[in-house]
């Protein structure tokens, strides 16, 4: 430890004391503090390019008829929109908080493994302009929705789908070097004293999160590896024609999907339960609870996969058994809920923005778990699957779920960023626009799921009218008061609105006692965790 | 002007609407009993979330430190996190329960009287009633012009098709569900039925009618381009009535089979030809034979469609494997084979006088592949 420490005093000497300037800083960076930024904005720039095909599918569906697009470019937005906003919106503002944070929360000096770091960041602006430029060729891009299916990925896809599978080989190379990253910097680097029961709830969130990658996208990379065969290499694994079989498909698919959705919720559970505890001034309650709940939560992901596959026909006993798993998850994730409400009861609560968003996560989470719930009773959800109730649960657990998590860890650490403070009334103003938007898009979708409209259709009967119209004006605030957001945080880098080293009287970890701006090299000397 | 009338089309959508909240109860017993499970978990997610939320927003307004709230110091407690995990289970194994019962009375195909096999086609539905030995396609039937907002929906805009499934009610019927190329979901809610229909696989279902009626669903499953427009009806007769409809179809069949005897001219041809090119072949090679380039190759025109009469015979006939050309020589009779390849043969200035006849088309598939 001391002996790696000397080294990089050493160095900062002479070699990287400050910022290269220009262009090259951001290419040829191994700082973490850069990386996290790249990996922040980039995700940022995602999310719009995400959002926008949101609102092309939202403007289709604003009322009945093919109005704006034809179906089979409509298909390819739905299936671009979930690609875009799970492998380049969420995954890379996590993996960007992480670079930014986890230094800085165990008192290292950078991350354990940099040059990879800088590598597991370019490979991803290569990865989806290569995806994004499918839509221009012959066939138009991937059109078999994010789960891609086969066969209508293989034998029915357009020629596009090669280099879909190229792209997702590369975010899935990105995202494992990422997690190897986060592992080996919080199993090596903590400062000394820091116990691993001693981790601030974002490492060990992430560490989890990290080994869930390091286990399942591999199986992603398998299975496309084996559609890729079944394209162009006479192979029939998913073709029932050749004695291959489409169910598969779907087993190796959703053992990669169901840890995935948990790897874009775990690091979200450790963003709140660093918020709640600093502006309720008052310590997380059940720490350790909250931290086995993360290893169970992350153990039952990968025994309920099949409870995305209830009506493929799985044997009773298959069926039962996921049904119980799945239903299993919901008592750990209780015990977080309620771990953090009971953070904030008899507190001394006061409602920063980052508070806000913190509040608006638990209560529209816990909606969204709510459905989950439903979903997991098997019969019930035979009426359920394929239905916008789907299409509302995941978007309640990922939108409110994950991207305010994000956006409330953005607010939350700007200040520690960029040295300013963030203009309140601005972020309060991006908060309530932001929970009217998201509940007038989802919450209808619900009523439309239950009174029959299935999912990922261009058009519409008429009885879904109504409510598609409320959620498409929905999506639309939802989406501009986004750009408000990004108003703020150009706002907030060029304030001079000088923040203290500790901006919020609450907050507890070693990430607090370093400077505001954190300084481009920091803990050169490990901190003394007692 | 035209977004104008976009928005008065949309006006006059809202008078159609029902605002429907909630899942139907259905028309049979497991559609009611599905109700029911979802009632129950959705009251016990009201009663948990009052109970948390209540907390939460009772801090919210009484612990406020502009309230000047002193924060607790407590930050665990054994007793209450095992409370808190213990008494979910309990609540769980008390929805377990009902819904094992459930699924388990959904699982038991047995004892049918009524056999169905269900088969999705990229964008049409297949009946086969295996006993009875009637066989058709179900296809949507709404105009295009509808869709493309140049006329008016009709009540039951794209809930509507040619052939409804008809069922008896009160009798248990089974459906054996599979595809012909990618997996399809096949979906009525007033019977909670949902089964996926998978290429090389074939899924069981069940359901027991209790009210005659017309009941629709749609395709569950991303199936391609018109996913959206594929949709599912029912028709439930009294027995007595489905055993009529019953005879019909299977007279009409044998008059059918008359059909394909007789001589047929080039017009008979071209007119019937149309009808069964819109409904089975334009959602991918377009209406104008145009098709749609990198996925649908064009027909007007074409090598195929112009000069070689028997590969454009075998490619109707036996499709063409690994792409989306299916064979159609098991989906329609002589008669509608003929007259669809005799239309490629002379629409669209394609013009090459040729008449395909249902007796070559006999011999063709005689002859196999
Ligand atoms: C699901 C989409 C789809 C439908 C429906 C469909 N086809 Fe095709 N068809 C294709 C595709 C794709 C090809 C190209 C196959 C290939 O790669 O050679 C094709 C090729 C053909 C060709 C050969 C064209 C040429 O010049 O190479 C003919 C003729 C043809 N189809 C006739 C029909 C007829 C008749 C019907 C209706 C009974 C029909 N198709 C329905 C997708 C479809
Ligand atoms: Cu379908």
């Amino acid at each position: 430890m001391s002996h790696s420490s000397a080294q990089a005093s050493a160095h900062s000497e002479h070699e990287h004391g400050q910022p290269a300037k220009g262009l090259t800083r951001w290419l040829y960076t191994t700082n973490h503090k850069d990386i996290g930024t790249l990996y922040l904005w980039f995700s940022f720039a995602m999310f719009l390019t995400g959002g926008c095909m949101a609102l092309v599918i939202r403007s289709e569906l604003f009322q009945p008829g093919l109005q704006l697009v034809q179906p089979e470019f409509f298909n390819q937005m739905t299936t671009l929109h979930g690609l875009i906003m799970v492998f380049g919106a969420v995954m890379p503002a996590f993996v960007g908080l992480a670079n930014w944070m986890i230094p800085l929360m165990v008192g290292a000096p950078d991350m354990a493994l940099p040059r990879m770091n800088n590598l597991s960041f370019w490979i991803l602006p290569f990865a989806f302009a290569m995806l994004l430029s499918t839509l221009l060729m012959e066939g138009g891009g991937p059109n078999f929705g994010w789960t891609f299916y086969a066969p209508l990925s293989t034998t029915y896809a357009p020629p596009s789908v090669t280099f879909f599978i190229f792209s997702v080989h590369m975010m899935g190379i990105s995202s494992i070097m990422g997690a190897i990253n986060v592992v080996a910097t919080t199993l090596n680097m903590r400062a000394p004293g820091m116990t691993m029961m001693k981790m601030p709830l974002f490492v060990w969130t992430w560490l989890i999160t990290a080994f869930l990658l390091i286990a399942v996208m591999p199986v992603l990379a398998g299975v496309i590896t084996m559609m890729l065969m079944d394209i162009h290499f006479g192979t029939s694994f998913f073709n029932a024609g050749g004695g291959g079989d489409p169910v598969l498909f779907q087993h190796l698919f959703w053992f990669f999907g169901h840890p995935e959705v948990y790897i874009m919720i775990l690091p979200a559970f450790g963003i709140i339960s660093h918020i709640v505890p600093t502006f309720s001034r008052k310590r997380l309650f059940g720490y350790a609870s909250m931290v086995y709940a993360t290893a169970s939560i992350a153990f039952l992901s990968f025994i309920v996969w099949a409870h995305h596959m209830f009506t493929v026909g799985l044997p009773l006993a298959g069926e039962l058994f996921f049904m119980y798993s799945t239903m299993l998850i919901a008592v750990p994730t209780g015990v977080k809920v309620f771990n953090w409400i009971s953070t904030m009861f008899r507190g001394s609560l006061s409602f920063e923005t980052p508070m806000l968003f913190a509040i608006g996560f638990i209560v529209l989470f816990t909606i969204g778990g709510f459905s989950g719930l439903m979903l997991a009773i098997a019969p019930a959800d035979f009426q359920y699957h394929d239905t916008y109730f789907v299409v509302a649960h995941f978007h309640y657990v990922l939108v409110p779920g994950a991207i305010f998590s994000i956006i409330a860890g953005a607010y939350y650490w700007l200040p520690k960023w960029t040295g300013h403070m963030v203009d309140e009334r601005l972020g309060r103003w991006h908060f309530w626009l932001s929970i009217i938007g998201v509940n007038l898009t989802f919450f209808p979708m619900h009523f439309l799921g239950l009174a029959g409209m299935p999912r990922r259709i261009p058009d519409y009967a008429l009885q879904f009218a109504d409510f598609n119209m409320i959620a498409s004006i929905g999506g639309f605030l939802f989406g501009f008061s986004q750009l408000l957001f990004l108003y703020i945080v150009i706002k907030c880098i060029r304030s001079t609105d000088q923040a203290p080293d500790k901006p919020w009287e609450g907050a507890e970890g070693l990430e607090w006692q370093v400077p505001s701006p954190a300084p481009y090299h920091t803990f050169s000397t490990p901190p003394k965790v007692d | 002007m035209a977004l104008l009338t976009l928005l008065l089309l949309g006006a006059n959508n809202v008078a159609h609407s029902a605002w429907q909240l909630n899942m139907p109860e259905g028309v049979t017993q497991i559609s009611a009993s599905v109700y029911e499970l979802h009632m129950i978990i959705f009251w016990i997610c009201v009663v948990i979330g009052c109970v948390v939320f209540g907390v939460m927003f009772w801090s919210i307004f009484h612990h406020r430190k502009s309230k000047g709230a002193k924060p607790a110091s407590f930050h665990e407690s054994t007793t209450v996190e095992l409370i808190w995990t213990i008494v979910p289970v309990l609540i769980l194994i008390g929805m377990a329960v009902p819904a094992t019962a459930t699924l388990r009375q959904m699982y038991d195909t047995t004892a049918s009287d009524v056999d169905i096999q269900v088969t999705g086609y990229q964008w049409k539905w297949r009946y086969r009633y295996l006993n009875e030995n009637i066989d058709f396609f179900s296809t949507l039937t709404t105009p295009t012009e509808q869709i493309h907002n140049q006329a008016d929906k009709s009540e039951h805009y794209l809930l509507e098709v040619d052939n409804p499934l008809v069922l008896p009610v009160g009798k248990k019927i089974r459906f054996l569900t599979t595809s012909n190329d990618v997996i399809h979901s096949w979906w009525v809610p007033d019977f909670a039925v949902k089964k996926d229909a998978i290429p090389g696989f074939i899924n069981e279902a069940w359901t027991r009618i209790d009210t005659p009626g017309t009941y629709r669903g749609q395709c569950a499953e991303l199936c391609g381009k018109d996913h959206g427009f594929m949709p599912i009806v029912v028709v439930a007769l009294a027995d007595t009535d489905y055993q009529t409809w019953v005879t019909e179809q299977q007279q009409a069949a044998l008059s059918k089979q008359a059909a394909a005897e007789r001589t047929w001219t080039l017009a008979e041809l071209m007119q019937q030809g149309e009808q069964v090119y819109n409904t089975a072949c334009a959602a991918c090679h377009q209406a104008n034979g145009m098709g749609i380039p990198g996925a649908f190759p064009a027909l007007k025109g074409s090598l195929i469609a112009t000069q070689d009469q028997a590969a454009h015979l075998d490619i109707v006939l036996f499709g063409k494997s690994g792409t989306a050309m299916a064979a159609y020589g098991t989906q329609f009779d002589a008669v509608d084979l003929a007259s669809v390849i005799t239309y490629e043969r002379n629409a669209w200035g394609n013009d090459t006088g040729d008449i395909v006849t249902p007796q070559e088309i006999k011999q063709r598939l005689q002859a196999g592949q």
